[in-house]
């Protein structure tokens, strides 16, 4: 039973980074590509989690830590670079 | 208990499956972003709690997460749309824009 | 004061990732309170006397407002990503706001963020630029009281 619900749970997320993979890979424009990574990298922080539930380790939850610090550190590095040189930084 | 966590976290993997979706069949940038960023934090949130109710030696360490994602994501979101539409990816759909007269006059002190 | 408060975050979040261990809680007071002193000169918030009745409005008035705001957003979110047709009527408004100071403005952005159909875009002082999946209202007032208008007197009660 569980494993059934593990296998729920992993494929639901599998396809929402299905999809956020093939809007980076079809989008138009790189405004559309740094959304669809925004929303990849928070995707990605969920299923290190379920991982560490999966193996019965708590590393895992240290590791989505800082993972959710370099994504939103990616995030705002290329918002900066998407507006050109108008920022300060 | 289990059940209350499975349950969680089966709401949270259909929502991000929403983001996804709403990432690919949005049909312009702003969209994108709404869709995007509301359906993940819910997921985010969902997700955490339940593998912190099941494991509450973890609780901690999720509600941490859990707070960073919900101060992270919004503020992301917001300075990927401001540079979305600095960069001239914005949509022509739009029924009112307020914002253009604003960036106008900052483009022209600079 | 500035300095006490600084250190707590810091160790409270040292001990919600290293769990409690009597070496972990040392070597948390130490690096907590060497931080401390290097990044307290770039904290600007003021502590007074009504600091429990804010955290107690905040946890037990605005937490469950912005929870059901959440759920109803990621409804409508769902509603419209899963009907074949997308119904959209997307336009980017100036919303007014009278809080005041940093903290209460980076709350509501992210409370409007979060809200359903809506985006906070950029501020620039008392200016809320808003990108809204579906514009209703004719004039600002009413687009002002249909988007933040709950928000901003909830937040506006923690930090008046």
């Amino acid at each position: 039973m569980i494993d059934i619900l593990n296998i729920v749970v992993f494929s639901l997320v599998g396809l929402g980074l299905f999809f956020a993979v093939i809007r980076l890979i079809i989008g138009p424009t790189v405004a559309d590509r740094a959304v669809s990574l925004d929303t990849f990298n928070v995707i990605v922080i969920g299923t290190i989690a379920l991982l560490s539930h999966l193996y019965q380790n708590s590393l895992y939850l240290d590791i989505a830590i800082v993972y959710a610090i370099l994504a939103f550190l990616e995030t705002i590095v290329f918002a900066r670079y998407l507006e050109g040189r108008h920022g300060d930084c | 208990m289990e059940i209350v966590s499975y349950v969680f976290m089966i709401i949270g993997g259909f929502f991000y499956l929403l983001g996804g979706l709403g990432v690919l069949r949005m049909p312009d940038v702003f969209d994108r972003i709404q869709a995007g960023t509301k359906a993940t934090t819910l997921g985010a949130f969902s997700v955490l709690l339940g593998i912190g109710i099941l494991n509450p030696e973890w609780l901690f360490k999720a509600l941490l997460i859990i707070i960073f994602i919900a101060l992270s994501n919004p503020i992301g979101s917001s300075v990927l749309a401001k540079a979305a539409y600095k960069s001239s990816a914005k949509p022509n759909n739009l029924v009112q824009d307020d914002l253009k007269d604003s960036l106008g006059g900052e483009d022209n002190v600079n | 004061m500035k300095y006490v408060a600084t250190f707590l975050v810091l160790f409270g979040v040292y001990v919600l990732l290293a769990g409690i261990v009597v070496q972990e809680l040392i070597l948390g007071a130490v690096i907590s309170l060497a931080l401390t002193f290097i990044i307290a000169k770039y904290v600007n918030y003021e502590i007074d006397n009504k600091l429990p009745y804010r955290i107690l409005v905040f946890v037990f008035l605005y937490l469950p407002v912005f929870l059901w705001q959440l759920v109803l957003a990621n409804f409508s979110v769902a509603r419209r990503v899963l009907s074949i047709k997308i119904p959209l009527n997307p336009g980017i408004v100036k919303i007014e706001t009278d809080l005041e100071g940093d903290f209460g403005k980076l709350l509501l952005a992210n409370s409007i963020t979060l809200t359903p159909g809506t985006l906070s875009i950029d501020i620039d002082g008392k200016n809320l630029y808003v990108h809204t999946i579906d514009v209703k209202g004719k004039t600002p007032e009413e687009n002002k009281e249909d988007i933040s208008g709950l928000f901003e007197r909830l937040i506006g009660v923690i930090f008046k």
